[in-house]
């Protein structure tokens, strides 16, 4: 995953409703959204509770232990940028404090490694992981490896 | 059940022509001279001046506008125009709605239509992803999932994992309309049959889906005309009867990367629209004698299955083993091969041989199909209807 390739793909840093999410990231930790008069959390992150709905919210931390609940193998045709990996697992993750939260990304070997540097063979569902982070072309996002 | 609730439209519209051009890679025809051509065929199955269409139904990704249509074509004054979302999940709400506008008395005679020119690699939509997502692709593409199948193949492995489905009830799926497709001389894969032994040593794309688990990508158009059940009686084909409807945007529902719901297995799009659809008709899945299933990927029509209540819950792998949706089958499905091996038309010619079947007149005709179920895309806002013979 070289951090040059100007063709990977990236959430925006200028929404200031997920800002709070990147810039936790970015300080090393991994935040929720919580509507503060339910206390729902929810993923994705959005301006209304779907509980309440109400708009006052706060960023919460997660423990960042999570299990794997599903995951894929990508292989070609893929946009060049991810081709040169292939194949690489991509999975979902299901933050164990937070059963509601299932985030898509990518089980690594090591926080810098890159996207294919797990075998997928050996990847199952349900075992645990947790988050690191990384930073790519500017912008620290979460990544997952085994605990 | 229908005493239990307002039926306004059951079996009070119907199909009553059927348009399709050539389907296949490569054709010559810009994607709005298509779409006139199978309105034309359309309305010349039916008999109907173009001068007479009211009505007019497509989804939001037609590139070609109502206007272009309507002065082609030369129709009247429209009363009714209406665009449905959400790619595949809306074909069978174009029908719907144009249903709904006939029988409301909005207009007399609706067109729904689709045309697609999408065999060139050039126009994959995904590949034309920008690099920075300010939208909710923003939570799931950056990892690199990038494309539908890879969307589609998180949500089969977790099926895998919590029922026990195989890759060879999976196959069941491309095997049986590969196998209608032989029947099917307009079919892109006609003459190409597909064994197990292929299907399970076919190049992978996102496992646990192979190729053979993806859709064609295809050029063509297909359209259908609606009138009034009355009306209907009055000209050359048999009418096909509109007999129930449903569209479905289920709870927390999240486009195709539909993972954040409660229960991603069991409460897709389907579950949303099939208790209305059953409870709006006097038919139920045991009547039904040929389905159309939206197949742009062989788990959605799994999904469908279950969906719709062709089974439980987790048991669609065991319901398809042995030829369920083949030639002969229990449940004969995507008689013309489907997306998957005659053409992806965003599943329209699912409906056109939904029509067909019930006319009687498909070439693989199923005996005695009096009721056909068509569905549209799982995993998106989705949409289906039950067609129903005239007798």
């Amino acid at each position: 995953m070289s951090p040059a390739d100007p063709k990977m793909l990236h959430a925006t840093l200028d929404d200031p409703l997920t800002r709070p999410f990147w810039d936790g990231c970015a300080r090393g930790e991994l935040l929720v959204q919580r509507f503060t008069a339910s206390g729902n959390v929810v993923w994705p992150p959005r301006p209304m509770d779907p509980v309440s709905r109400t708009l006052e919210h706060e960023w919460v931390p997660a423990t960042g232990e999570a299990t794997i609940w599903s995951f894929v193998v990508a292989h070609p045709p893929l946009l060049p940028a991810y081709a040169e990996f292939a194949p690489y697992p991509v999975v979902v993750v299901e933050l164990t404090d937070h059963p509601a939260v299932r985030m898509v990304g990518n089980i690594v070997a090591a926080p810098d490694a890159a996207i294919d540097s797990v075998d997928p063979a050996t990847i199952t569902i349900g075992e645990p992981v947790r988050v690191v982070f990384a930073e790519q072309d500017g912008i620290t996002v979460p990544r997952w490896v085994r605990s | 059940m229908s005493g239990s609730v307002r039926v306004v439209f059951k079996d009070r519209v119907a199909v009553v022509g059927v348009g399709q051009t050539e389907l296949g890679k490569g054709l010559p025809d810009s994607e709005l001279l298509l779409a006139l051509r199978a309105i034309r065929a359309a309305l010349d199955d039916c008999g109907i001046d173009p001068s007479e269409v009211d009505g007019l139904s497509s989804y939001t990704m037609e590139p070609d506008r109502e206007v272009e249509v309507a002065r082609n074509l030369g129709l009247g004054d429209i009363t009714f125009f209406s665009q449905v979302g959400y790619g595949g999940g809306g074909g069978c709400a174009t029908v719907l709605h144009a249903a709904m506008a006939v029988a409301t008395g909005q207009c007399n005679v609706a067109v729904a239509w689709r045309s697609r020119k999408r065999a060139d690699k050039a126009t994959r939509v995904w590949a034309q992803t920008p690099e920075i997502l300010d939208d909710y692709l923003q939570w799931t593409r950056p990892p690199g999932l990038l494309r539908p199948v890879d969307e589609i193949a998180m949500l089969m492995r977790r099926h895998m994992h919590r029922y026990g489905t195989t890759r060879e009830q999976l196959a069941e799926v491309a095997l049986a309309f590969r196998a209608h497709a032989q029947g099917n001389p307009g079919a892109a894969m006609h003459g190409r049959p597909l064994t197990l032994d292929a299907y399970l040593n076919a190049r992978w794309i996102s496992e646990p889906l192979c190729l053979f688990d993806n859709c064609l990508e295809s050029d063509g158009a297909a359209a259908v005309v609606l009138v009034s059940a009355e009306r209907a009686r009055d000209l050359p084909q048999p009418p096909v009867l509109v007999h129930a409807g449903a569209q479905g945007l289920p709870r927390q529902h999240n486009v195709m990367a539909a993972y954040f719901s409660d229960d991603p297995t069991s409460d897709g799009p389907s579950s949303a629209a099939a208790p209305l659809l059953w409870a709006r008709a006097d038919v139920a899945p045991a009547d039904v004698k040929v389905a159309q299933l939206y197949d742009a990927f062989s788990p959605l029509v799994l999904f469908s299955l279950e969906g719709y209540g062709f089974c439980g819950r987790g048991e669609a792998g065991a319901f398809v083993e042995g030829g369920t949706l083949g030639p002969g089958g229990r449940l004969p499905t995507n008689t013309a091969g489907g997306s998957m091996s005659e053409a992806y038309l965003h599943g329209f010619n699912l409906i056109t041989e939904g029509v067909r079947q019930v006319r009687g007149t498909a070439v693989g005709q199923v005996p005695d199909a009096d009721v056909c179920l068509v569905t549209s895309g799982e995993c998106v806002p989705t949409s289906a209807l039950l067609l129903r013979s005239d007798s």
